[in-house]
């Protein structure tokens, strides 16, 4: 138990200094997506190698007078550099190890003693050929401001001792130490604004709340992280929890709340197990419950485990949600601040702004706002995907452009296509084009040209992706997840939607589009909550930047980028085809035949156009014809 | 809704008595318990949602309705293997669905069923799962397989088959 903040001090400097005493830490990224290319596997063997090595080894971060000079290997958050998975970093070095496998332990523990990096591991720019033996010096990292991520592999996320040693918990101290006001004011004038995607000050929403008088409020953290290509709150919540434990605490203190929820979307069970860890270490050591380091301040918290609907990440409909009911928003005002949760004054924020504010609270309003714009302080994490060179997880400061991240970060696009647009803040934002690329990455920049930041997520898409099947596919997952309630929401995106089939199908007019517009600005309109008021965003951003290409979809039935299965006929070239049989067998309608060593035929009848056998001909024989 | 007798309908009553111990009888107990009905049988059978309804004195129909309203419940049975192809847009855009038919394939499932006759497979599609760095995800039973193609995932399942065989 802690029980004041000068023995918090106390704690932290001594496993700080423990921390310095390892010989090292080594650090395997247990992130979901290291997971899956066989992390566990590579600690197993770490662990092993180690012991053969009979080197002091120990599970947790040590105090100083505990510190055998050993070796820590444990599991650590994401990382962010997924694509280049499993990943290893070993501290206090920094060095980074790419694609590591149960094999290598041997070497990277051989490694620590002869003090040479394992250069076969080491990340090799797939342009240059450099190879870059710290983390920090490899450009994907390099032009990075870590905020929010900051702890994320660089911790075990499962070691509150970890967490303090890097200066956890030290905000919230300091706001207890003050009047809650002031914490309400540091916010405030912090100019924290909302990372979920709307943009709202956060200091503006808690000082309603903290204005309001009521017997009991709610502090709840939105973990409901829905649009389709985004995963930092996941990695979050994952990676370091005590951080948004801590942002909660500080934001309950300040407003007076006494309970709070998590609550974590249903695809995420490490993230719910993880929190639910730190949640009971925090109340072992003091930091939640009653008396909290001795202050007199008292605080709850509860994981609540989303049930899968996206609109639940609108704050009345996750209230409802939590209340036991179906997801469905209800008109504001009154505004959550005021009557939320069982009809108490409840701030809902999100895991990233949460994040941020153990920051603001030890480091102060000034350091906070050294980065990003004037109007959009602060840094803002970016899940990068689709076909650029290096995908996952960064952290920049607000207002670098759209060139910075997708090139300098992100290595440019894949297989060294062209850049054809940006889609920006998931099913709820825009496509941005080549014209963009200099565009600033902030809030009011982003809504000038019909987009938002949404929840960070950057998709990006090369000459091979097709724009109109692209905003068909947000407006069937809009439509999918419309709750129902709002009729302009639950017709108008599947009326959408089915204007959008037809145009792919090639059975579109040019009037469709027209149509589209007319609709997509009624749905704006008549909507109750933001996912009816922003679902026909990426239509109609599209519909204006790529005009030419729906064009040539209903005026010209073609698809420019060849993806539209309705559009194309594909037909295999005698004269190439070698009679292999692949393309027969990849064909998921058995729509191919013919006899080996002879060429094959395409029965156009039965043909769904998936291109699968396109893919799988190694001779380039399958072709589309017009 | 499905109504599949359960081998023993008192165990299942049981289960939920236990389920509303755990989290109480407000009506904000009600998700939570159907999360614990769902994880154990991996369905919500229709017998067990009226012996929810009844427990939290709630009307079956709201039971229902929240029932009906979230992704992660089901009223049908799902296959042994649970395969969800992740469909967000990272995967999209690195072509998920030749995955997702690939499988489909694979696993002989026609005219828009979802689960083979024989209750081994169930084939999903899902919004995101949160591995975008690893395009095209899938995962069978919870356990993720990232940068899938037509192919591997076909060698996956036929892999399990093996598995299945020498148990």
């Amino acid at each position: 138990m802690i029980q004041s903040p000068a023995e918090l001090q106390n704690l932290r400097d001594r496993y700080a200094k423990g921390m310095a005493q390892q010989k090292a830490g080594i650090l395997v990224c247990a992130g979901t997506g290291c997971v899956a290319s066989g992390s566990l596997e590579v600690h197993a063997a770490l662990e092993h190698a180690l012991k053969e090595q009979g080197l002091h080894t120990s599970v947790q971060l040590l105090l100083e007078e505990e510190s055998t000079g050993g070796v820590t290997a444990v599991k650590s958050g994401c990382h962010g550099f997924c694509e280049m998975g499993p990943l290893v970093r070993i501290d206090p070095e920094g060095v980074l190890y790419t694609k590591v496998k149960p094999v290598d332990a041997a070497d990277i523990v051989a490694a620590l003693d002869n003090g040479e990096p394992v250069e076969r591991l080491l990340y090799r720019h797939p342009a240059t050929q450099q190879v870059f033996v710290k983390e920090s010096d490899i450009p994907f990292y390099k032009h990075q401001t870590r905020v929010a991520l900051a702890n994320c592999g660089h911790i075990d996320p499962n070691d509150i001792a970890a967490y303090i040693a890097k200066d956890g918990y030290q905000g919230a101290a300091n706001a207890l130490s003050r009047p809650p006001q002031d914490v309400v004011d540091n916010v405030l004038e912090a100019n924290l604004r909302g990372r979920g995607g709307g943009g709202f000050p956060a200091g503006r929403k808690w000082s309603i709340a903290a204005s309001v008088d009521a017997d009991q409020k709610y502090i709840i953290c939105n973990g409901d992280e829905g649009d389709p290509g985004a995963f930092m709150d996941r990695s979050v919540m994952e990676g370091d929890p005590h951080r948004i434990i801590e942002g909660m605490l500080i934001a309950g203190y300040a407003i007076g709340a006494s309970q709070g929820y998590i609550y974590v979307r249903a695809e995420y069970p490490l993230a719910v197990e993880r929190l639910r860890q730190a949640l009971s270490d925090a109340e072992a050591w003091g930091l939640l419950g009653d008396n909290i380091l001795g202050t007199g301040f008292s605080f709850a918290l509860h994981v609540k485990e989303g049930a899968g609907a996206f609109v639940c990440g609108e704050e009345s409909a996750l209230i409802a949600s939590i209340e036991g009911e179906r997801g469905m928003p209800r008109p504001k005002p009154p505004f959550p601040a005021v009557a939320g949760l069982w009809n108490k004054p409840t701030i809902i924020n999100n895991v990233e702004t949460l994040a941020n504010v153990p920051d603001i609270l030890r480091r102060g309003v000034d350091w906070f706002k050294n980065s990003g714009t004037p109007s959009s302080p602060g840094t803002k994490t970016f899940a990068l995907t689709g076909e650029v060179a290096n995908t996952g997880l960064i952290e920049v400061p607000m207002g670098l452009t759209v060139r910075d991240v997708v090139y300098t970060i992100g290595g440019g696009i894949r297989k060294q296509m062209a850049f054809k647009a940006v889609q920006i803040g998931g099913p709820s934002g825009g496509c941005l084009t080549e014209e963009h690329l200099d565009l600033p990455l902030d809030y009011d920049s982003l809504q000038q040209v019909g987009a938002m930041i949404g929840s960070g997520g950057l998709v990006v898409m090369n000459e091979e992706t097709c724009i109109v099947e692209v905003a068909r596919f947000f407006m069937e997952f809009t439509q999918n997840e419309s709750c129902g309630k709002c009729v302009l929401c639950r017709e108008g995106t599947r009326r959408m939607k089915e204007i959008l089939q037809r145009i792919v199908d090639g059975q579109g007019a040019e009037s469709d589009l027209g149509l589209l517009e007319e609709v997509g600005e009624s749905v704006q309109a008549g909507s109750l909550c933001g996912l009816g008021k922003t679902a026909p965003n990426p239509v109609l951003t599209t519909l204006q930047y790529f005009e030419e290409e729906y064009l040539a979809h209903v005026r010209d039935k073609r698809c420019p980028a060849g993806v539209c299965p309705g559009l194309k006929t594909f037909a295999i070239a005698a004269e190439d085809c070698v009679g292999c049989s692949k393309c027969a067998r990849v064909c998921p309608v058995d729509a191919i035949s013919g006899k080996v060593k002879e060429p094959f035929v395409i029965d156009r009848e039965a043909c769904i156009k998936c291109g699968a056998c396109v893919d799988a001909c190694k001779f380039g024989a399958v072709v589309e014809v017009a | 809704m499905a109504s599949v007798d359960l081998q023993n309908e008192q165990s299942g009553i049981e289960f939920v008595e236990q389920s509303v111990q755990k989290w109480g009888r407000s009506p904000s107990a009600l998700i939570p318990i159907l999360q614990d009905i769902q994880q154990q049988y991996r369905y919500l059978p229709e017998q067990l949602l009226t012996h929810a309804a009844t427990a939290l004195e709630l009307p079956p129909a709201s039971v229902y309705g929240v029932a009906t309203f979230y992704a992660q419940f089901s009223l049908d049975p799902k296959g042994k293997y649970l395969i969800k192809v992740c469909d967000g847009t990272a995967c999209h855009v690195r072509k998920s669905m030749p995955v997702y038919e690939a499988i489909r394939k694979r696993v002989r499932l026609v005219d828009g069923k979802s689960t083979t006759e024989d209750m081994q497979y169930t084939v999903e599609t899902v919004s995101c799962l949160g591995a975008c760095g690893l395009a095209p995800v899938v995962t069978i039973n919870d356990k993720v397989y990232g940068q899938m193609t037509p192919d591997a995932i076909t060698a996956i399942i036929d892999m399990l088959e093996q598995q299945e065989g020498e148990v």
